[in-house]
């Protein structure tokens, strides 16, 4: 009898022990995939800190289809996820029709900002991308001595255009007369993944006499990044920074700070203190979520200095960058 | 030792079952192999895809989910197959199709749903065949050939779909590229709905009665394929376009009509994905279904009845596969493209690897028998 109470209080301090009750971070990447080196990976790095800082568990998804994301995100939920982090507006609808069904689960949108959210679980985030570009569009300005600069975008959906815009918003800023060579890389979700036609879009703006080339288009911009590189000349990266990748060869990097956002709602899940964002949360340069890299970079101090001016006079308003995804 | 053999003495459950079983087996070992190398355990990984794509009653439906695509995009293939035409454009024209369903659907609200659900399987097969009308017509007047122009078309599809998603039928009041979603009315019954009509409670699967329409446009094919007389004017321009010429049979029609009829199988997919699932065109919504189509075509043998295994093994290694990238992180989902690569190329290409030993062996044994 006795040992069967020793087995019975040993099982039971077991079960507590395990992580049973810890949380657990789930990532559903965007079709770019997990080693873009940009938006989705910048997710992977936060969720390991996550893991490391916070001491959380995490479990991972990467879908291959349209369909696949809802069950995914669902089989996310299932093994005991507290906090699922969709990344991409291809998950708006997944997130939208699954939150409910698990009203204890916290979510985290990134790139969404307009699904209803009835249980009150969902953080949902846009980014206003078009204002850190505009800043890089200003330092590519300065630093190009053609007067010619490219742009080369994944696929032309509204939110690339809203990079775009604000890039050559801002490079028209600094010089009323620049040339922007810009190029989109496809019209199938292949575009997020094709660094071979990126490098060579690349290599065509270069032939046009680009020497500064801008990418916001995923795993693509890997080899846009290693065409600059290759020409010796300038490229700008996007999301992270991806500064590292090329040195000398990089200007600067566009910074989404989805990271920021990612790392203070698991703080706020783990602390209870979570709450809903509601529709239409943009977050821009007021709120520090976008911004442009100088670590590694090659921007002078001239060029922070006109960025800086920028930055001030978007946040106050003096400065107005047109959102060319409301077009 | 000669292989030269009596095709006729070949029983067809040889030919039929025993060979593809074989490819399919080798096929399985090799991709096992990856798996090992890859770090992972292969019987593991099997007993995952068994579970994810049976072990439950959901991942059962996903598995029938995929299943209804592949029928659609193989028997859009094989019609067009049997005229020796070979349609890879069945993405395209997939693609194209959803446009139809979701116009259809959207500019006849006011009708009866059942009328709207008809008139909107009737708006996807019109505006596939449509799409593929315009190779085909190439293909028997110009002789431009129909791989080429479909596969660009697949191309123009794409961008034109984007277009459309983009700047004219976007639900303005976001940012992805998609339209707005239908009235919940006109979504197709599901799985779900269908389950709780009979006090079952499950979750969400995404199958839906479009299981039921792609059974249904299997009778029709074999029907049209075999028991018409343009069946077998189409077969015959497939098999001698001179002998079909010289028997009064129009080589040009027949190519045009098996396109049409090609194109309008594979623009069904969209009754399964707009109608069913999502509600609405979202953009890539064809996802390569198209393509794995005609991998389950071949392997189908281009007939209904061999299509269906085809395509439910697809569905198994789609609803499977996804269960295994989950569980091991060392099999990502490209390495299931691989799997499903290495299964067309023992069932496509390397065929006669070993069907000329196996048939002989069946023949020498069966006249061994009869001797006896």
């Amino acid at each position: 009898m006795k040992k069967l109470l020793n087995i019975f209080v040993v099982s039971f301090a077991l079960v507590f022990s395990s992580n049973l009750f810890a949380n657990k971070i789930g990532v559903i990447y965007d079709s770019g995939g997990k080693f873009d080196k940009s938006f989705n990976e910048l997710a992977f790095k936060t969720a390991e800190r996550v893991k490391n800082e916070l001491g959380w568990d995490m479990v991972e998804f990467e879908a291959s289809n349209n369909t696949q994301i809802e069950q995914g995100m669902r089989k996310v939920a299932d093994r005991g996820a507290t906090l699922i982090v969709a990344m991409g507006f291809a998950q708006a609808d997944a997130v939208a029709a699954v939150a409910p069904d698990y009203p204890d689960i916290n979510f985290v949108a990134v790139d969404v900002c307009w699904v209803d959210d009835p249980a009150g679980n969902i953080y949902q985030a846009c980014y206003l991308e078009h204002e850190g570009s505009f800043l890089v569009g200003v330092i590519a300005a300065m630093a190009s001595k053609t007067g010619t600069i490219g742009f080369v975008g994944g696929m032309d959906i509204p939110l690339i255009r809203k990079f775009q815009g604000g890039y050559e918003q801002g490079a028209q800023y600094v010089n009323p007369n620049i040339t922007v060579l810009a190029n989109m890389t496809g019209t199938t979700p292949e575009a997020w993944n094709n660094p071979t036609k990126g490098a060579e879009l690349t290599k065509a703006q270069i032939d046009g006499g680009a020497d500064v080339v801008y990418q916001a288009a995923g795993g693509t911009g890997i080899g846009v990044l290693q065409a600059a590189a290759d020409a010796d000349i300038m490229g700008i990266g996007v999301d992270t920074n991806q500064n590292w990748m090329h040195p000398g060869n990089m200007l600067t990097s566009m910074l989404k700070r989805l990271d920021l956002t990612i790392f203070e709602q698991a703080e706020k899940t783990a602390a209870g203190t979570f709450e809903s964002s509601g529709k239409f949360l943009s977050l821009g340069l007021a709120e520090g979520m976008v911004g442009y890299a100088t670590a590694d970079g090659m921007v002078t101090d001239e060029m922070v200095a006109a960025a800086e001016a920028a930055a001030a006079g978007i946040v106050d308003g003096s400065i107005i960058v047109a959102d060319w995804s409301q077009e | 030792m000669s292989f030269a053999l009596d095709k006729s003495k070949v029983p067809w459950w040889v030919s039929n079952l025993i060979v593809p079983l074989v490819n399919l087996t080798l096929a399985l070992l090799v991709s096992g192999l990856f798996i090992f190398i890859a770090g992972e355990n292969p019987y593991q990984a099997i007993k995952l895809i068994i579970y994810g794509s049976f072990g439950y009653v959901e991942g059962f439906a996903y598995t029938l989910y995929y299943t209804t695509n592949f029928i659609f995009t193989g028997l859009a293939f094989a019609v067009a197959f049997h005229c020796r035409l070979f349609n890879i454009g069945g993405e395209g024209q997939a693609y194209i199709g959803g446009l139809g369903v979701f116009l259809v659907a959207i500019n006849f609200s006011f009708l009866p749903v059942p009328i709207i659900w008809i008139l909107s399987i009737a708006g996807a097969f019109i505006f596939g065949a449509a799409w593929a009308f315009i190779p085909a017509y190439l293909q028997a007047k110009r002789g431009s050939h129909i791989v080429i122009t479909t596969i660009m078309f697949n191309f123009i599809a794409s961008s034109l779909m984007v277009y459309l998603l983009v700047d004219v039928i976007r639900d303005m009041k976001q940012m992805g590229p998609h339209t707005v979603a239908l009235p919940k009315e006109l979504w197709l019954p599901s799985f779900k709905d269908f389950a709780a009509f009979f006090g079952i409670k499950i979750r969400y699967s995404p199958l839906n009665a479009s299981f039921l329409l792609a059974i249904a446009a299997s009778l029709f094919v074999w029907f049209l394929v075999w028991k018409t007389k343009w069946g077998y004017e189409m077969r015959a321009v497939g098999h001698n376009t001179q002998a079909a010429i010289y028997a009064g049979i129009s080589p040009y029609k027949n190519i045009i009509i098996a396109m049409l009829i090609s194109g309008g199988l594979a623009g069904l997919l969209s009754i399964n994905e707009v109608l069913g699932v999502h509600h609405k065109i979202v953009s890539g919504f064809p996802a390569g279904y198209g393509f794995t189509g005609i991998a389950v075509a071949l392997m189908g043998r281009n007939h209904p009845i061999g299509i269906f295994p085809a395509a439910f093994l697809f569905g198994i290694l789609y609803q499977g596969g996804s269960e295994v990238t989950f569980d091991m992180p060392n099999i990502t989902r490209y390495m299931f493209v691989a799997v499903q690569g290495v299964i067309i190329l023992f069932s496509g290409a390397l065929e006669n690897l070993f069907r000329p030993q196996i048939e002989s062996f069946f023949v020498n044994k069966l006249n061994r028998q009869a001797k006896v």
